[in-house]
This record gives structure tokens, C-alpha cells and sequence, in this order.
């Protein structure tokens, strides 16, 4: 609620500094678009041909070539395109006959359970511990976690993932964790939530090491700050210190590295998916690239791009309320 | 820019964020001693980069030779690291395998460098509108996901081969080393003995060369490491994917893509593979770190 008062008092600069990041952001989506739109024609060849094939009828042709406009000019073909992406028409694949907004729509609540439920295990692991690290740097606990947390550092998601599979669901033989067992969460919200443990447990080990990281470091220095002496000498409880006064101004740096960490999210998230055929975006995609169904990897790419930015942008704005000096810059 | 954290996760998939805005401090004498795991670290990335280049002259097994007698065998004798489903030397293949992350990892790095560091360099120099106009581009690119762009441009961009992955990662890097570059030399730019120097008419060129870039070296490597690791990551999740070389050239992350499917019956096949690239990027991260402490490199706050 404080924050909303602060938002008042400094309205200016904060909406200031949010028009600024607006407009850039317009810029990025863009520049975006036009990179998504370009891929098709990094493709060799006619398109037409590459998209549909050599057997491809005349009618298919005429079909693809009104959806793409590709008898015009580049920059008209762009027009055409983003004129029907932002009404909602990626285009409909020439591989499966399915709209291609429609097949995302079905696969992006997928991602998005796995990031949230990822995150949720990452943020209750890593800010205990880097409090607790914080308290007393450089002691066993806080050289134990560092050691532990650079080790971690250097496997990447898709051995973590194969290793889980390995010993959890093949060596333990735990019930829908192994590949191909991906539990709808309409049929079957438990088995949903076990299917979706292994993906969830890989994505939040990187993130953990990364927040743990960013916190730790936020929190020593935070401490060192006058007013941290200042609630100690006032005899305020280490607990109440460490969430009221400290965690507050270093949940910024916090905030930044879950920003920085969503398109690193995404890719893991693509990789787990691929090792177990869980159909989120990450296994349309690479089934797509595999059946050369161009239309719907572009949609793909054009949809987890811009929902990065856009995140990243929402954080920024969010961290801005947490510590509006940043907009005053 | 409240986002001066690092970005370097994007890149990898998984968040290195060792070295971004970095700049050397004054006092670079307190230096502390390297020590013995730097050096055996050293020492294992040496090993490797040995090993591939020589892979050809040791005396290896044929890493693409189909033994059907020896199918799926245990780690042995015969066969150190046992054979995949295929009845080919695991050894072999992990050593051949290192060739494709090196030189994905270096590759990159040199198209990365090679571009990012002298614009980022020369940015920091001038200032003005060149600075402005650049960094805002390589901010605006720096947005893009990189690996989702790598994924995509690999995707459209067949046949896949190692110099179109080099190609791209190297490029995707740009932004990233650019913005580390820029940020370091600005520290340096202004110092009193760059003011000097021009004072006494050192040309612009020399002052690039002789005074600023040794000052910014010691960042440099520290970042070229641990952008070199983040690289053979990446490359590492393309190959699972199935997205980097094509088979039967093996590569770590393409032996682990091609165990997947044998998982319960030879784990071995995963284990050996993960583990030589999981030490190697372990190395990298190691050495890149002690650097950044033994120069004093502090991380700083735009």
C-alpha cells in the first residue's frame, strides 16, 4: 500500500520513466516482428515451394500466396502479415490444416504452469538460505551453499532433467514423472502435478542458484547500510530486521534477476518438454522444426519473444514501485 | 536502465552472472594467489583441448564404427566408458564429441569479440551520438531472447552445419559483450592518465590500444571465459534438441540427446557424456571467477 502512496508523490517521474520504457518497448515488439516475419525468408528457395513441397496443387499455392501475399513487395507482405497477426491470425499450417493461434493457445498454459510452479519452488528455497548465508558471510553454511550453488551453476537444465528422469522415474519408478506420461490438469489435477514435478524441480535448480546468488550478495550489502545499526540498536528482533528492513530494498536485485531469467526459463522449459513429449510450446516447436510446419514455428518464436519483453517490461515497472530512486536516475 | 543485472542467462538457458558491469578498482595490488584448484582446472581444460585436437593421432577406437558384437556394454577394458546402442566406443565418442563445444565455444567468441569489443570499445571512447544511436540498438537487441532467436534463425536456416551455429551464436553475442566492453572502458576512459595522454597528443589509436585496452583486459578474459561456457551451454541445449550437427558426428550434447531413448537400459551413455561437460564448463566458470577476484574486478552498479 505504501508503495501506491509513494507512486503518488513521485507520480511524475514514475510515469515518466514508464512512458520512456513504453515507447521502447513499441520499438522492441517491433523490431521483434519484423525479425520473425524475416526467418521465412531466410528459408533457401521459394518459399511456396520449401513451405508446401514440390507436389503442392495449384490451389494450395494460390492459398498460401494469398495468406503471405508473397506476389508483393517485402514490405507490403510485412504489412499484410502483422495486419492479421494483430488480429489474432497467425496463419493456418499447410502440415496439420490447424489454425496456429489455436494450437498455442492449447500449448501456453503448459509453459506457464511449469514456470509458476517453478518459481514458487525456487523463490521458497533461495531466500530462506540466502538470509540465513547473509547472516553470517563466509561462514561453513554460507562457504557450503556458495561452493554448492557454482557447482550448480555449470549443469546445464537438460542434464538435470535426464538425471531426474534417470533416478526418479526409472530407478524409483515413480508413476507419471518418466517420458511420454504428461497428465492433462483436467482430467487429473494430482497427476498433473506429478507430471509436471520433474519439469518444475529442473527449471527451479537454475533459478534457485541464481537467486540465491543475486540475494546473498543484495543482503551483505544491504546490511552493511546505517539503517540496518539503526533497527539493531534499536533492539528490533534479527528476524523482523532481516524481512521488514532488509529483504526490501535487496528484493529489487531479486526482482531484476527473475526478470533477466525468464527467457532462460522458456528455453529450459523447451528442453524438459522435449525429453518427456509434455505439449507445451517447447515440444510444438521442435515437432514443427521437424516437420518443417514453418508457419507455426514462426508463431511460436513471434509469441514467446514478445511475452518475454513484455514480462520484462511488467518487471520493470513493478521494481520501479518497489524502489522508485531508480526512475529518478 | 534499472536491468543492470546480468543477461548472460539468456543466453545459456541458465543464469551466469558472474561477470557484467565490471570495472577494475583502484588498488590492484592486493592480488590474491591463484591457488591449486585454479590450476587444476587449468590443467583439465588444457587436457581437453589436447585431446581434441590430437583426437585424430591418439590411439582411440573409431568413434563412429558400429560394433554389433558390443552392444550397450559396461564400462570395461576393452572399452573404458563401455559402448552405446549402437556398439560404438563411448570414450572415443566423448573425446571426438569435445571438438564440436570448442569450437562452437571459441568460434563464437571470436565472432563475438571480434565484433562487440572494438564497437563497444569505440563507443565508450567517443561518446555522443555514435554512443547513444549504438547502445540503444544493442539494448534493443540485447531484449530479444537470444536463444529462442538462435533457435529460430537454426530452425529456418537448413542444412544445419558448424559454421552456421558458430555463426549465429557468434552473433547473438554481439550485444552482450558489446554492452560488457562498453561499460568497462567507460570506467577507464576517464581516468587522469587517459586525460594525459591526449593532453600530450597521443592519437586516438593509440590511446585505444596502448592505454585503454590493456586496462581492460584483465575483464576481457574473465568474460571471454565465462561467455565461452555460456556458448558451449547453449550449444549443448541445441544438440538435445536435436538442432546442432547432425548425428553420427558426435558432440556432448547429441550423445546425451541420443541416450535419452536408451535411458533405463544404458545409463552409462547419459553419465559419461554430462559429466565431461559439466566438469569443462565447471572449469571455465572456475578460472573465469579467480580471475575476476585476483584482478580485484568489483561488480559496480550503472
Amino acid at each position: 500500500m505504501r508503495w501506491l502512496l509513494s507512486l503518488g508523490v513521485l507520480g511524475g517521474s514514475v510515469v515518466k520513466y514508464a512512458a520512456r520504457r513504453l515507447v521502447m518497448l513499441i520499438g522492441i515488439v517491433f523490431v521483434i516482428s519484423v525479425g520473425s516475419f524475416y526467418l521465412i525468408h531466410l528459408l533457401p528457395g521459394d518459399p511456396a515451394v520449401v513451405i508446401l513441397g514440390t507436389g503442392a496443387t495449384p490451389l494450395a499455392k494460390a492459398h498460401l500466396f494469398a495468406q503471405l501475399g508473397l506476389d508483393k513487395p517485402v514490405y507490403l507482405q510485412y504489412f499484410t502479415w502483422i495486419g492479421n497477426v494483430i488480429r489474432g491470425n497467425m496463419g493456418t499450417s499447410f502440415i496439420s490444416q490447424s489454425s496456429v493461434a489455436a494450437t498455442i493457445r492449447a500449448a501456453l498454459p503448459i509453459d506457464v504452469e511449469i514456470i509458476v510452479l517453478s518459481q514458487i519452488l525456487a523463490f521458497l528455497v533461495a531466500i530462506p538460505m540466502a538470509m540465513r548465508s547473509a547472516r553470517k558471510p563466509d561462514g561453513v553454511l554460507d562457504r557450503t551453499l556458495g561452493a554448492g550453488s557454482f557447482t550448480l551453476l555449470s549443469v546445464p537444465p537438460f542434464i538435470i532433467i535426464v538425471l531426474l528422469v534417470l533416478f526418479v522415474s526409472i530407478k524409483l519408478g515413480i508413476p507419471h514423472t518418466g517420458p511420454s506420461s504428461y497428465v492433462t490438469l483436467a482430467s487429473d489435477p494430482l497427476g498433473n502435478l506429478e507430471s509436471l514435478a520433474l519439469p518444475s524441480i529442473t527449471l527451479a535448480v537454475g533459478s534457485f542458484v541464481v537467486y540465491y546468488r543475486v540475494l546473498r550478495s543484495d543482503l551483505i550489502a544491504t546490511l552493511q547500510e546505517e539503517f540496518i545499526t539503526m533497527a539493531r540498536s534499536k533492539g528490533l528482533s534479527h528476524r523482523r530486521i532481516m524481512w521488514r528492513h532488509a529483504f526490501r530494498p535487496s528484493s529489487v536485485a531479486l526482482l531484476g534477476a527473475a526478470s533477466v531469467n525468464i527467457g532462460g526459463l522458456l528455453a529450459s522449459g523447451f528442453v524438459v518438454q522435449y525429453l518427456l513429449a509434455i505439449p507445451g510450446l517447447g515440444y510444438t516447436l521442435i515437432a514443427a522444426i521437424n516437420t518443417s510446419d514453418y508457419l507455426l514455428v514462426q508463431g511460436i518464436v513471434l509469441t514467446v519473444s514478445v511475452g518475454v519483453v513484455v514480462i520484462n517490461f511488467l518487471f520493470d515497472f513493478i521494481i520501479n514501485l518497489v524502489d522508485p530512486r531508480i526512475s529518478r536516475e | 536502465m534499472s536491468n543492470n543485472l546480468p543477461m548472460m542467462g539468456d543466453l545459456g538457458g541458465q543464469g551466469l552472472f558472474a561477470v557484467e558491469e565490471a570495472t577494475l578498482s583502484e588498488r590492484a595490488e592486493k592480488n590474491e594467489p591463484l591457488g591449486f584448484l585454479f590450476w587444476l582446472c587449468v590443467g583439465w581444460i588444457g587436457l581437453n583441448v589436447v585431446g581434441a585436437i590430437l583426437a585424430n593421432v591418439l590411439p582411440l577406437q573409431n568413434p563412429l564404427f558400429e560394433d554389433y558384437n558390443a552392444i550397450n556394454v559396461g564400462p570395461g577394458l576393452h572399452h573404458l566408458f563401455g559402448t552405446d546402442d549402437l556398439g560404438r566406443d563411448i570414450f572415443a565418442r566423448v573425446v571426438y564429441g569435445s571438438r564440436v563445444s570448442i569450437a562452437v565455444g571459441v568460434g563464437a567468441m571470436i565472432i563475438g569479440f571480434g565484433i562487440g569489443a572494438p564497437l563497444g570499445m569505440l563507443a565508450a571512447y567517443r561518446r555522443g551520438r555514435f554512443d547513444t544511436a549504438l547502445t540503444t540498438f544493442m539494448y534493443v537487441l540485447l531484449a530479444f531472447p537470444a536463444i529462442i532467436a538462435t533457435i529460430a534463425v537454426l530452425s529456418f536456416w537448413t542444412p544445419r552445419a558448424l559454421t552456421k551455429i558458430i555463426i549465429v551464436i557468434g552473433l547473438a553475442s554481439v550485444p552482450l559483450v558489446y554492452r560488457v566492453i562498453r561499460t568497462a572502458t567507460l570506467n577507464v576512459a576517464t581516468k587522469d592518465y587517459i586525460i594525459a595522454a591526449k593532453v600530450q597528443g597521443a592519437t586516438d589509436r593509440r590511446i585505444l590500444l596502448k592505454e585503454l585496452l590493456p586496462n581492460i583486459a584483465p575483464i576481457a578474459v574473465s568474460f571471454l571465459l565465462i561467455g565461452i561456457a555460456t556458448v558451449i551451454t547453449l550449444e549443448g541445449a541445441l544438440a538435445f534438441l536435436g538442432l546442432s550437427v547432425n548425428p553420427p558426428t558426435p558432440s556432448w550434447g547429441n550423445m546425451i540427446n541420443e541416450a535419452r531413448t536408451v535411458l533405463a537400459q544404458n545409463p552409462w551413455l547419459v553419465i559419461f557424456p554430462s559429466l565431461a561437460l559439466c566438469l569443462f564448463l565447471l572449469c571455465l566458470n572456475f578460472i573465469g571467477d579467480r580471475l575476476r577476484t585476483h584482478f580485484d574486478v568489483t561488480e559496480v552498479k550503472l
